[in-house]
């Protein structure tokens, strides 16, 4: 699976526990902006084929080629974070953002013709709301190296004690 | 208003002009979504008496009050024609995200009258509507069709609803197929293709707004999370497949064409066995936390390359059914039917008549010719090969499949006046709608809820099976309690068919799945939506009015009490082996429970329908033209 390098904690979603619900797009596009429509999803489902399901949000890659791509200096990644920040005011939607993101996470909103990114849900208290819903747990606030230690923990279980 | 939009798109395919007809609120208070709605607007729009494969039956599609918004398995629309197979009623529901773009489209339904002249897909781009030659999609299967849609519009959220080959060729248990998921019985897919129409598309960018977020919200997220414990445990493990040894313990699983109630090879096919041997995922609908579909893969071998959904209703009928032991046989039979597009139970249910009919000398080798078989073949019950290549002949019509194409009734029927034969006494249907996975000579409840069924042998519309099997009844007899009970069950049954909620949902609000468990939420969850004040009376007054509307059109289309009815082996041959083993539903019987059931529906002994009736359920006009 492509994974970005990033040292930033992003959304991750397990294609083997992921069911394709769409949940996580309603839940996302009411968290910002009150009406349910997934084409104003910050988080994407993608099935590619009948049981290839998966989700896809930003994922905070270090040096990100959005920002390079912004033509206008409207996207600006925050150093501690690593979340990509839309200046209104600057933002076009001229969607060269769109067509750098490896992960096409990037979305214009069709009412505002401005990029949508996912922030993490930081406005909310109890953290990204797609996270919370997901009823399978698929998704998570997680890095990469997160992501490493727990792929090496399975893979030495897997080893001593067989496959689940 | 909330929660709809209040436009019905019309489209007429002969002229290819398109109209909107505005509803008022109390229309959608009466017929509020789903089946309900679907039926009702086939009632103001079909021509009565017609051909249900010309162009005076419409196509009615009406979606989900909850579609778009959080609330779990509220993802369905349903869908509506005059049945090809039963010359009734013939609606069906279906899941998933087309109902989910058709909703942010801002239609509430759509209405399409007429027959093009040519292949022709239609894509509603929000409030567009556009017409697409659709020749060269002409022979593809269902998924493959939605995917080429897809591809060519280039918008991953575009979503359709197809028909296959099967569709085409106007196999009257053709089906419609979305995102994997299926309106499966009574034919619609043989009246799309009627009106050769191969898919409709649908894109939807508007937001979706309710009433009462906050509530709505509150109430999804508990429901969600309900869904993930032991109330779902069933559908989420092994799935609805898990009924297969629960059947045969009860001597109820119908093995070769009925003639049996056990299967000696059960376990073999058993939902357990599908789990450890050939699960490949486990993937959901839209805007379902529950997740049931049971993706399974054949193994390499004769049958590789098979994968499928596989739920209890399609594996008793093309396994046991057809006395076939082998799993990946099953899974290449329904993966046949969901690719070709036509109802894997009605599928397997005539293919048991034609193995019968086989045994038997009905039908002979002469008759199974076909270009891969020129010598013919012997379709004796557990031949997985020849039941695949008669699942084959269906979809395309070829030679003996022909035949079969026009389901159970017709083929019947139509042999035994060419060979004066009597090959209906094992033509598993009711009104011509192959029946479902349960023998009913063993659940004397149900055998009325099926035998009074709008569409025939279905066991969505009808659960009455569920006080025989719980135990509330015993099944292997009858009192004057069953007739409210089979009335009872269907309007709950209709409840859920119109909102439309999915039925696996239907202990998470309380844990308690009855009328007082389910009925204070689903109002709460209806208001939260819409800004209404339903309470728990009107939200049963939606099950009432989905299966009278439904009831009403039948009789309009010149439905008697005859036609409720069950087929001749449930009357004459007592089950020989197993738990229910010995009992038949009387003809007598029979009788004695449709006079009570039509009692507890309140209607007269022929079944009618009083006009009073009619007025007090708002429903003037039906009173008007079918009352009495």
């Amino acid at each position: 699976m492509v994974t970005s390098t990033s040292r930033y904690a992003y959304i991750a979603c397990d294609a083997t526990k992921c069911v394709g619900c769409q949940l996580c797009e309603y839940i996302c596009s009411y968290t910002k902006t009150g009406e349910y429509n997934t084409y104003r999803s910050r988080i994407r489902t993608v099935r590619v084929d009948e049981i290839l399901i998966t989700a896809v949000a930003c994922r905070t890659c270090e040096d990100a080629p959005c920002v390079i791509a912004c033509t206008r200096d409207a996207l600006k990644q925050d150093p501690e974070t690593g979340l990509i920040s839309v200046n209104a005011e600057r933002c076009d939607g001229c969607a060269w953002c769109i067509e750098a993101c490896d992960f096409g996470a990037i979305s214009i909103n069709p009412a505002t013709k401005m990029a949508e990114i996912c922030d993490q849900c930081q406005d909310q208290e109890d953290g990204p709301q797609c996270v919370l819903w997901c009823p399978k747990d698929a998704l998570e606030l997680t890095t990469p190296d997160q992501r490493a230690q727990k792929a090496r923990r399975k893979l030495v279980h897997e080893e001593v004690h067989g496959p689940r | 208003m909330y929660g709809y939009s209040g436009r019905i798109l019309h489209i007429d395919l002969t002229t290819r002009k398109t109209w909107v007809e505005t509803k008022p609120e109390a229309w959608y208070k009466i017929y509020i979504g789903g089946v309900s709605m679907a039926a009702r607007l086939l009632w103001e729009n079909i021509k009565p008496g017609c051909d249900p494969l010309s162009p005076d039956n419409p196509i009615c599609i009406a979606n989900g009050i909850f579609a778009g918004t959080p609330v779990p398995v509220g993802g369905k629309y349903g869908l509506a024609s005059k049945s090809p197979l039963t010359g009734f009623m013939g609606d069906s529901l279906s899941g998933s995200w087309f109902s989910v773009a058709l909703k942010r489209t801002g239609w509430d339904g759509i209405v399409i009258h007429g027959a093009s002249a040519e292949w022709v897909d239609i894509f509603i781009d929000d409030g567009r509507v556009m017409f697409r030659d659709a020749r060269k999609l002409l022979g593809k299967g269902t998924f493959e069709t939605e995917e080429t849609i897809r591809e060519e519009l280039l918008d991953d959220q575009v979503r359709s609803a197809t028909i296959g080959p099967a569709g085409e060729n106007l196999v009257r248990f053709a089906n419609v197929t979305n995102d994997g998921r299926q309106a499966g019985r009574t034919g619609h897919g043989a009246v799309w293709g009627s009106k050769k129409l191969k898919a409709v598309s649908v894109r939807g960018t508007r937001g979706v707004v309710v009433a009462d977020p906050d509530t709505l919200m509150k109430m999804s997220f508990d429901i969600t999370q309900q869904a993930q414990g032991p109330y779902t445990v069933k559908y989420r493990m092994l799935g609805t497949a898990t009924n297969v040894l629960n059947m045969n313990k009860l001597g109820l699983l119908p093995t070769r064409n009925y003639q049996q109630g056990t299967f000696e090879m059960a376990e073999q096919v058993s939902g357990e066995y599908l789990e450890e041997h050939f699960k490949v995922k486990k993937i959901a609908c839209a805007q379902c936390p529950i997740a049931c579909e049971q993706v399974s893969a054949a193994k390499p071998g004769l049958y590789a390359g098979a994968m499928t959904g596989i739920e209890y209703e399609c594996l008793y009928a093309n396994g046991p059914n057809l006395g076939i032991g082998d799993l990946n046989a099953v899974i290449k039979l329904i993966d046949v039917a969901d690719r070709g597009g036509q109802d894997a139970m009605s599928q397997g249910v005539t293919i048991s008549w034609a193995m019968e009919s086989f045994e038997r000398g009905v039908l002979t080798k002469e008759d199974f010719k076909s270009k891969k078989y020129p010598d013919g073949f012997e379709p004796n019950f557990g031949n997985g090969e020849a039941a695949v290549a008669l699942a084959e002949m269906i979809r395309d019509r070829e030679g003996i499949g022909d035949l079969l194409a026009e389901g159970t009734r017709i083929a019947s029927r139509r042999v035994d006046a060419d060979r004066g034969t009597e090959s209906y006494k094992w033509a598993m249907h009711i009104k011509g709608l192959e029946n479902p996975g349960y023998d009913a000579r063993g659940l004397k409840t149900f055998s009325v809820g099926l035998a009074t069924g709008t569409r025939g042998g279905c066991h969505n519309r009808s659960a009455a099976y569920d006080p025989d099997i719980q135990g509330e009844v015993d099944r292997f007899s009858i009192d004057e309690t069953r007739g409210r009970l089979a009335a009872e069950n269907e309007e709950y049954a209709a409840v859920y068919d119109s909102l439309p909620l999915c039925k696996f949902i239907r202990r998470c609000f309380t844990g308690k799945a009855d009328r007082a468990g389910a009925w204070p939420a689903i109002a709460a969850l209806i208001n939260a939506t819409t800004g209404w004040n339903f309470d728990y009376d009107a939200v049963d007054l939606i099950g009432v009015r989905a299966h009278t509307i439904k009831k009403a059109f039948n009789i309009r289309e010149g439905w008697s009490r005859a036609d409720d009815h069950l087929p001749y082996r449930w009357h004459h041959e007592p089950m020989k082996e197993g738990a229910s083993a010995g009992h038949v539903v009387t003809e007598e019987e029979l009788e004695y429970l449709k006079d009570l059931y039509y009692e507890a529906k309140g209607w007269t002994k022929e079944g009618l329908i009083p006009k009073a009736k009619l007025i007090e359920l708002g429903m003037e006009d039906v009173a008007e033209e079918i009352g009495v």
